[in-house]
């Protein structure tokens, strides 16, 4: 039996969320009506010229920055020709030789170990317009009509392209998630598949593992979610080997991912590729990224994902919590703000990611919305650390400081719910009941543990359940053993 | 009483401020040339006399408070392909026989902002292919001189229009020659400014990297008047030129007095018509009376510059008018499925050297010709601009004949294209430079019929253009008029 390694290429395209389109004012609003954020410009009128949006240009060039890309001093705006009812002006604007970033690479964690993925170029495009056949199932192709809306066309779109560095549908889906957190840290885009701010294409083949030569490849379209793309992959992987192994050859064409169905799908297949007569436009001046430019983008570089989780991890949050701590920005500003004011990072973290995810989940809501601050964190966190709280107690008070009913310190006193962490009182307790059980303790040095659990109960019932238990427990071993 | 639709801006504009006739006498008159002259010369697509008027009557208020810019109360006419809010723009094409545009381009918008008054929109070759106005699928504009001949083209209209006075100064756009071969073809002035100079937004794009705006106009003032009310940076076209306007009017009365003068010999040999080059000869010689110091030179890359531009341009154009695909405006015709829509509409709309130049363009940016073919053109300019470069560090400018013939006969090179395209072997060059070049008249050929001479000079040498233009007009002394610049009714 052969064993086979797939090779995978991610093309990436994101959707930026600048103020105003690539190549003219409009807004970029998709909430809008239809063909209500259009110009001459996107609408291509006779006569209307491009003029690019340096904003935009700015975001693409620290998207590059993110991947460690070369940011190039020269670039230059291509057209591509192709005809489609949606692309207003018959060609989209993009680069081709010349891309305004190249050679870069992101590192990408699969199941605990580290993986590198190259980046082949970051480069600018504009996004079509949006196309909705009516009748016939929806297809170009024998619909009743086709209604246009020009509102996305011109938008900012940012090509990221892979290496075929990828090697399992696992990392692909690990990349495609490090890609979204990255464009997200940068506030360039909210990257979201469901809504098509961020759609991925995956190249894939197959050859047998050792080998060098690539296989015929396909391409992926039509994933809506990065769960859909490891699916994709995953499948479409089996597909080519069942297909290999069977003595069939692969046929270069692009395949649809059929969600509810669980499978890829040939798309329409076209008697040769597609010539895009690119060449570089005339109603654009070849671009200069001067250094102070480049220098402008490296300045205003945010902490990345991965050096937040590496910050994180320092401070004692384990991988995971950091991943979720990273991922939830709004929890991390509040995990940097309690660890700020001098709580247990861990203690917090445990809080973060335990309990008050939970709640959010459950009452459907955000952080933002509730109680919860970085001050009632901090201290919430150091009371339990003093043994202020039982768990339980302090899982009251957070439900009510998120509810915001007040600060912890205050609802706990309220409700009566400080443990009584002072020892000497304690140690009074723990005298009183082992002198009215003598023989508990004795069973206890005896060897048997059992009556432990006993003693801690009289304790506790003793303090109206104010007694630190772990104190408890550890004063009624020390007599035992003394 | 001297009819008003014989003047020049420049005495139109003195009238209007010392109140010899207000605006609308101005418009009157150029109407009633028009009515005279359009049903010979069809040099009109739309004359827009409601919107025309309204302009007039603001302008002579504005006029009345003071106002003494020098457009103000002027009637101008248009080329068909700049995009003018409100009024019917074809481009001279089937394609947008309709359409209204819901915007101006920016000359268009600075010339109303002037206070200029526009009177129509002049007929064309289909988006501007074409040196003939033949092409226009609205049918040919007669030259003015003699009605069984062509008026030149592209910007045959506009150049018709101010050869007979129906306005005062026109606007064309000239790709590689189409100002300045139809000015020479009907005995005006007509200048291309240097690449960048004018904003070419709401300029309906032939070729991107060639078109640019420039104004036809019986005299040179004129033309350097009308060129400084639309020069200038525009944010909406990010090819303008973001820096100083020249001084284009600043040395029109200078002379040529210890300026260099070189004559490129490539453009005073053979293909050009004897009279032609004998004008040619004569006007160089009052050149150097008048102080130049004239000497020949060789641009060599001239020899390819019309092999190249009919590469540039079509691949430009094959790409510029996808855009036309009956989607969104224009045209449309009903096919079974959108794709035969598009291609249907394409190929009823656009006239068959529009068809030509885009698949010619098309077969040029083709995977495995795209180096041969367009990537060699590309070179070819680059060689252009440094024969030129060198040429400039040599003398202050060049000159050479506009065209080769005077005016031809209707009808006799369309069977033949590359007889047509030749037509503009003089003026192709400055275009893939994107240098500045004018064609002022300097007399007549055997025919009875008009000869441009043409001055070309560096990329934003429109001063010392306009300055040797200047006095190139003063020698010719040429004063003649066309046949039809008449507002009597006449048969021709």
């Amino acid at each position: 039996m052969t064993e086979w390694e797939a090779v995978i290429g991610l093309e990436t395209h994101v959707e930026l969320q600048t103020n105003s389109k690539m190549f003219c004012g409009c807004p970029v609003d998709f909430g809008d009506d239809p063909n209500t954020s259009v110009c001459p410009v996107c609408l291509a009128l006779p006569g209307a010229l491009p003029v690019p949006n340096e904003d935009a240009i700015e975001g693409i060039l620290s998207i590059g920055d993110a991947l460690n890309c070369t940011l190039t001093e020269h670039s230059l705006f291509y057209r591509k020709n192709y005809f489609y009812p949606d692309l207003p002006k018959n060609y989209q604007i993009s680069q081709y030789t010349f891309p305004l970033c190249v050679d870069g690479r992101l590192e990408v964690d699969v199941d605990g170990e580290a993986t590198t993925v190259g980046i082949t170029r970051v480069h600018m495009e504009e996004d079509t317009g949006k196309s909705t056949h009516v009748g016939e199932g929806g297809r170009i192709h024998g619909a009743d009509h086709t209604l246009l809306d020009f509102n996305r066309a011109g938008v900012p779109l940012v090509e990221v392209v892979t290496e075929p560095d990828i090697r399992s549908p696992e990392q692909a889906r690990a990349y495609g998630m490090e890609l979204q957190r990255i464009v997200r840290a940068l506030g360039v885009s909210d990257a979201r598949l469901e809504e098509g701010s961020m759609r991925f294409d995956a190249n894939i083949s197959v050859r047998p593992a050792g080998t060098e030569v690539l296989g015929t490849r396909t391409e992926v379209k039509n994933v809506n979610s990065l769960r859909s793309m490891q699916r994709a992959i995953a499948f479409e992987i089996e597909r080519q080997i069942e297909v290999l192994e069977s003595s069939g050859s692969i046929h270069q064409e692009t395949r649809h991912w059929d969600e509810a169905a669980g499978v890829t799908r040939p798309g329409r297949t076209k008697e040769e590729s597609e010539d895009y007569r690119y060449f570089q436009d005339p109603d654009l001046l070849p671009l200069q990224i001067d250094e102070a430019w480049r220098d402008r983008v490296v300045e205003r570089r945010p902490e990345l994902p991965a050096a937040k989780r590496a910050r994180y991890r320092a401070l004692g949050a384990d991988q995971r919590t950091a991943e979720l701590l990273v991922d939830a920005g709004d929890l991390a500003a509040l995990y940097e703000g309690a660890v700020e004011r001098g709580a247990n990072a861990r203690t917090v973290g445990i809080w973060l990611t335990g309990e008050v995810v939970r709640y959010l989940r459950s009452a459907g809501t955000d952080v933002g919305d509730t109680g919860l601050t970085a001050e009632s964190l901090a201290e919430l966190a150091s009371m339990t650390d003093a043994g202020e709280l039982s768990a339980t107690a302090a899982k009251d008070v957070l439900a009510a400081v998120l509810a915001g009913e007040g600060a912890p310190r205050a609802v706990a006193e309220d409700r009566d719910l400080l443990q009584i962490s002072d020892r000497s009182a304690i140690e009074t307790e723990v005298a009183a009941v082992l002198d009215q059980h003598p023989e508990a303790l004795e069973r206890i040095r005896d060897g048997d543990t059992k009556p432990i659990g006993f003693l801690v109960g009289q304790v506790m019932r003793a303090t109206g359940g104010k007694a630190d238990p772990r104190m408890v427990q550890e004063l009624i071993r020390g007599e035992a053993n003394g | 009483m001297t009819d008003l639709a014989d003047l020049t801006i420049a005495q139109a504009r003195a009238g209007l401020r010392d109140g010899s006739f207000t605006s609308i006498d101005l418009l009157d008159a150029a109407q009633r040339r028009a009515a005279v002259s359009e049903p010979h010369l069809h040099a009109y697509l739309t004359i827009d006399r409601e919107g025309a008027r309204e302009a007039a009557v603001a302008a002579d208020r504005s006029i009345a408070d003071g106002d003494t810019r020098p457009l103000v109360g002027i009637p101008i006419a248009l080329k068909d392909n700049m995009v003018t809010k409100g009024v019917e723009t074809t481009a001279g094409s089937q394609i947008l026989a309709g359409w209204t545009p819901p915007y101006d381009g920016t000359a268009v918008r600075r010339l109303r902002e002037a206070g200029a008054v526009i009177v129509g929109k002049t007929n064309l070759d289909e988006f501007a292919m074409g040196s003939s106005t033949e092409n226009s699928a609205y049918g040919p504009t007669r030259n003015p001189w003699n009605t069984d001949t062509v008026p030149g083209g592209s910007s045959g209209g506009s150049a018709a229009v101010v050869a007979v006075g129906s306005a005062l100064g026109a606007f064309g756009s000239d790709t590689g020659g189409s100002i300045r071969q139809p000015a020479s073809l009907t005995g005006t002035v007509g200048a291309k400014p240097t690449y960048g100079l004018v904003s070419r937004y709401g300029l309906i794009a032939f070729a991107s990297s060639l078109d640019q705006i420039g104004p036809i106009a019986q005299t040179v003032p004129d033309a350097a008047t009308l060129l400084e009310a639309v020069a200038g940076w525009d944010p909406l076209d990010a090819t303008s030129f973001h820096g100083d306007v020249p001084a284009i009017s600043r040395s029109l009365d200078a002379g040529v007095g210890g300026l260099r003068i070189g004559v490129v010999r490539e453009l005073v040999g053979s293909g050009i018509e004897p009279d032609v080059l004998g004008a040619t000869q004569a006007t160089i010689d009052r050149l150097a009376d008048a102080g130049a110091d004239v000497v020949e030179l060789s641009v060599p890359a001239i020899e390819y510059a019309l092999s190249a531009y009919y590469l540039i341009a079509p691949a430009e154009c094959s790409s510029n008018l996808a855009r036309f695909d009956g989607v969104r405006y224009g045209l449309r015709v009903d096919g079974a499925t959108t794709e035969e829509m598009m291609a249907k509409t394409r190929a009823d709309g656009f006239g068959p050297e529009v068809i030509r130049r885009i698949l010619l363009g098309t077969y040029a940016l083709s995977a495995g010709y795209y180096d041969a073919f367009y990537g060699q053109s590309q070179r070819v300019r680059t060689l252009l601009r440094r024969d030129f470069a060198a040429a400039y560090d040599q003398v202050d400018v060049l000159v050479s004949p506009t065209s080769p013939s005077t005016a031809f006969e209707i009808g006799s090179k369309t069977a033949d294209p590359y007889t047509m395209y030749l037509s503009d072997i003089c003026t192709i060059a400055t275009n893939l430079a994107g240098d500045p070049a004018i064609s002022v008249p300097v007399g007549l050929g055997n025919d009875r019929l008009p000869i441009g001479f043409q001055i070309m000079a560096p990329a934003l040498g429109e001063e010392v253009m306009f300055r040797v233009a200047a006095e190139v007009e003063r020698g010719a002394a040429f004063v003649e008029r066309a046949q039809l610049a008449t507002s009597e009714v006449v048969t021709p």
